[in-house]
């Protein structure tokens, strides 16, 4: 029972941060609604039995990728909006219809899946989430995980190199 | 415990208010913002159904991800900030220079 108390209290943050995040107009309140829904979602996480990707998340997302949003908005110093009326009421007015058309095929496919098998318990899924056991299956050569790591941080590599190839100036 | 359709529904909702927030935002950060909070939605199903089965093929989907999130926004802000220094605005509907 107080994991489905603390299940809703954290659906009623992330899903009012979401919706915080779409409404608002300034992009600042944007990042710090967003960094709101990223914490509730890392403590599903860890709720979840996957504390090493709910730390993660707060580093990586609430943190790093957060921060650059912030720096990027401070660079360009936009100021306040300018409302623009017109096509962009009818805009969004199609926009709400279509997303709870998308929200309510989503929710009818789901009424017609049966979810196979039954939940594991929480040993097992207690003893998977740890760094240890996160770190065995990703560095295993017996499980196809190694190779992607190895992609991924090529990914970065080129990631790095062509933020900073994009950004520099002209000289 | 909670039952795993009850996190399939709210990564469900998430991932339509990013949808919704991406069609309706001006702004290309905020836009970038949405597609954030949709593969959060996605990560978020991914460690329910891991939970679920008991195993870690969703942490490693969600590592993954990350990474490539990650690499997605710094790409993604360097570009905005380029197409800011050229034309001095950021607006969507601005940047319509193949759509004459």
């Amino acid at each position: 029972m107080p994991a489905l108390i603390l299940f809703w209290i954290l659906a009623i943050v992330c899903v009012g941060a979401a919706i915080t995040m779409v409404s608002s107009t300034n992009p600042v309140r944007s990042a710090l609604a967003l960094v709101a829904c990223f914490l509730g979602l890392a403590v599903y996480y860890i709720t979840l039995s996957a504390q090493f990707i709910g730390a993660v998340q707060v580093v990586v997302y609430a943190g790093a990728v957060m921060v650059l949003f912030l720096f990027v908005i401070m660079l360009l110093n936009l100021g306040a909006p300018v409302a623009k009326p017109g096509k962009n009421s009818l805009q969004g007015t199609a926009a709400v219809v279509l997303g709870a058309v998308l929200l309510l095929a989503l929710f009818v496919s789901g009424m017609f899946f049966e979810m196979p098998g039954r939940a594991a318990s929480a040993a097992t899924a207690q003893a998977q989430g740890t760094v240890k056991a996160v770190g065995l299956t990703l560095y295993s050569p017996s499980l196809p995980w190694l190779f992607p790591f190895e992609a991924t941080s090529l990914l970065l590599l080129v990631t790095v190199v062509g933020a900073i190839v994009m950004t520099r100036r002209q000289v | 415990m909670v039952p795993v359709s009850y996190y399939l529904s709210l990564s469900a909702i998430l991932f339509t208010i990013g949808v919704v927030g991406v069609l309706v935002k001006r702004n290309p950060i905020q836009v970038f913002m949405c597609i954030e909070l949709m593969l959060n939605a996605a990560n978020l199903t991914f460690i329910a159904l891991g939970r679920y089965f008991g195993t870690s093929t969703g942490e490693m989907y969600v590592i993954f991800a990350l990474a490539v999130a990650a690499a997605e926004v710094s790409v993604g802000l360097g570009i905005i900030v380029t197409i800011f220094r050229v034309r001095q605005s950021i607006d969507l509907d601005d940047s319509a220079l193949l759509k004459s």
